[in-house]
């Protein structure tokens, strides 16, 4: 999963300059981004985290393109069984990197919209595209014929973001408010099985947006402990809570039961966790001070 | 100005110190809790501040206190496991509360704008609105056997008994800890428990909560239900009469609850649709009372003695046998009713209004209101137009001396 193959790099230049002629919008909003580091890049000392963290963002779309490729492939073959087991977890990469990949506010949609979305947006079902339309094919039509371009353009798509997220610069911003968005994440779509409403897999998502969080605690961990020791036990201990709720659904390896057997004290018990993580996870701050 | 805050260097030289209590964030009381460093001897109420009411004293503000226009109460269960633990969070919560009923922040916020500020800020530019915050312990609490409390529960502390056409949802029911609210500003009122809870992250949870609202005649006098009728005229007021109905004497329960009191909360679901269809005589034979006046049927004014015995020319009961207040006195039990109403929007199942009272009553003993109720039982009239849908009963901790805390005769090994 580390290794970034030479033709993902050729894919990765040959689409940037493809996005960069052909996707006007999407450039611009990378040029936000870069601008933004340079009014708020005032902590020169935390340039290893920034970049620890710049290559797990990285790495996750590396896999997320991967696994992207594969249940394309699936999908096109029409192998039903195989796309659906692929799907939930190949999002997963894509749900770690959230605060990254969402940092490209055309494509998220794009890639991860859901009909409710589109549609509060006043746009017709035939606009949608993505990941969730094809959960919509494979679970409630199950079929995938029809959408064979959907899944074509899924990939065009992922490897778009996979170029654009070679050059995002990571700001100190990106991790502390990251880490509490991606639980925000959690608690508004995750644990009200609002984000996969057919395939029901939201404990994958929701899986996924911890670790992710974890991974931006475990990146900043020496300089949380250098300014509170008590506050980094603290995200230890409410990260293993979470953890530990979660394992209860994991059904094998890596796999989690639907969102549709949890009951309503399941998601309460879940949801109660979240916030107890999210509020000491709001102080990350701290190190900046 | 009693504007206390704790710098840093000295909150570390107090804990350094070890001084019995010093509510500082200890471990895990992570977010807010870690910002405040309050030592709860210190903080003081500002008697100069307007529309305040003290929160030091013998007794608790809110049970006695004039009722206030608006309250928010809010039930919570614990996942602390500890006796140390539970004590630490009402030290940290004293001198919160004393704050908050200054009309202060719960802290002073920091001046990096990477973390959340310390109090969420909605009560800014608002004042006290004669906010009381008055805290309490249930059933369950004394339940927990990792507390080791259970030797201090008092035997009146037990979920009260079914009584006829209940229907109790689960979800209403019940909890470890009460905060009650009540101030004369709705958003004072919420933000004072939101911030008490927020600074508790990780030891208390909601397990439900109620808003409820009263409003005052302009010349004063008690206040109107959703019925239209007066709540609260029979209610002890003179120190003496509080004495004997609502505070619990030196020997009349455990010794920490000395000074406390029970408060039972009863969220009464009324039937707004059939009672808009009934008769004004039928309403006021109902209550026992006229409408208007407040005064027992028969009678002009509302303070009127109720004489349930009294007859009209053929011999007739002026207040009928099974009316509210005809059984209610029968009982011949006290109690300080303190009740708000409550609209919570619409019953689903039926698109009816989801409103009524939100009984709440204090007493020094659990059996007055029991006796009431059951005096009630399946007669009263009312009961036509009404359901009980949630109940719960806490033991109202005493009040706090300055330079105490919050329950500290509940955990002191005496």
């Amino acid at each position: 999963m580390k290794f970034k193959s030479l033709s993902a790099i050729i894919i990765a230049s040959s689409v940037l300059m493809a996005a960069c002629s052909s996707d006007e919008e999407t450039a611009k909003s990378s040029d936000t981004t870069a601008e933004q580091t340079e009014t708020t890049s005032i902590t020169p000392d935390l340039q290893p985290q920034l970049d620890s963290y710049q290559s797990f963002a990285s790495e996750q779309m590396d896999a997320f393109l991967t696994e992207t490729e594969k249940f394309v492939t699936a999908f096109k073959a029409g192998n039903i069984e195989e796309a659906k087991s692929i799907y939930p977890l190949a999002r997963m990469y894509y749900e770690r990197s959230e605060p990254i990949a969402e940092s490209f506010g055309d494509l998220d949609p794009i890639i991860d919209g859901r009909l409710a979305d589109i549609q509060e947006e006043g746009k017709g079902k035939e606009e949608w595209t993505g990941y969730h339309k094809l959960e919509y094919a494979l679970w409630v039509e199950n079929k995938t014929e029809g959408y064979e371009e959907v899944a074509d353009q899924l990939l065009a798509d992922s490897k778009k973001l996979y170029a654009l997220v070679q050059t995002v610069e990571v700001i100190p911003d990106t991790m502390l408010t990251g880490a509490v968005d991606l639980l925000n994440e959690v608690s508004t779509s995750k644990i009200t099985g609002e984000e996969e409403i057919y395939s029901h897999t939201d404990l994958y998502d929701f899986k996924a947006n911890i670790e992710g969080a974890e991974k931006i605690y475990e990146i900043l961990k020496d300089k949380i402990k250098e300014k509170d020791a008590t506050l980094a036990t603290t995200l230890e201990e409410k990260f293993a809570a979470v953890n530990d709720l979660l394992a209860k659904y994991e059904t094998t390896d890596g796999n989690y039961a639907s969102y549709e057997e949890l009951t309503d004290e399941n998601t309460k018990e879940l949801a109660t966790a979240v916030n107890e993580l999210g509020e000491p996870l709001s102080q990350l701050g701290i190190i900046l001070e | 100005m009693s504007d206390q805050k704790i710098t840093r260097r000295k909150m570390l030289k107090l804990s350094g110190m070890t001084i019995a209590g010093v509510a500082i964030g200890a471990s895990g009381f992570g977010g807010v809790a870690k910002a405040l460093g309050y030592d709860f001897m210190q903080v003081d109420d500002n008697t100069s501040t307007k529309n305040k009411i003290n929160f030091y004293g013998r007794y608790q503000s809110g049970i006695s206190t004039p009722v206030q226009k608006h309250v928010y109460f809010a039930s919570l269960d614990t996942s602390l496991s500890t006796k140390e633990e539970l004590q630490k969070l009402f030290q940290m919560w004293t001198p919160l509360a004393v704050r908050l009923t200054n009309g202060e922040p719960i802290g002073d916020s920091s001046s990096n704008a990477y973390v959340p500020t310390v109090d969420t800020g909605e009560s800014m530019n608002l004042d006290a609105s004669n906010l009381t915050l008055t805290f309490g312990v249930g059933p369950s609490l004394f339940d927990k056997a990792s507390f080791g409390l259970t030797s201090k529960k008092p035997s009146e502390l037990k979920d009260l008994p079914h009584f006829p056409k209940d229907q109790l949802d689960a979800a209403l029911c019940g909890g470890d800890i009460c905060i009650q609210a009540c101030a004369d500003d709705p958003q004072v009122a919420f933000h004072a428990v939101r911030n008490l809870i927020r600074a508790a992250s990780g030891k208390v949870t909601l397990k439900w909560a109620q808003t409820g609202f009263n409003s005052m005649p302009k010349d004063g006098g008690t206040p109107r239900n959703l019925f239209a009728f007066k709540d609260g005229t029979v209610n002890p007021s003179k120190s003496e009469e509080l004495k004997q109905t609502v505070w619990i004497g030196n020997g009349e329960s455990k010794g920490w609850l000395t000074n406390g009191t029970y408060l039972i909360f009863r969220r009464i679901q009324m039937h707004l649709e059939t009672w808009d269809r009934t008769s004004l005589k039928g309403q006021e034979e109902t209550f026992g009372r006229h409408r208007d006046s407040g005064a027992p049927i028969g009678m002009k004014n509302e303070f009127d003695q109720v004489d349930i015995t009294s007859t009209d020319a053929n011999g007739k009961l002026l207040i009928p046998e099974n009316s509210h207040i005809s059984l209610a006195k029968k009982a011949k039990r006290s109690i300080l009713r303190r009740a708000f109403s409550y609209s919570s929007g619409i019953v689903e199942s039926t698109g009816n209004y989801d409103a009524g009272l939100m009984f709440i009553s204090f007493q020094k003993d659990p059996q007055a209101f029991i006796d009431i109720q059951n005096s009630l039982g399946r007669v009263d009239r009312l009961n036509e137009y009404i359901t009980h849908r949630g109940s719960a009963i806490f033991a109202c901790l005493p009040g706090v001396e300055k330079g105490s805390y919050l329950g500290e005769n509940l955990f002191s090994t005496l």
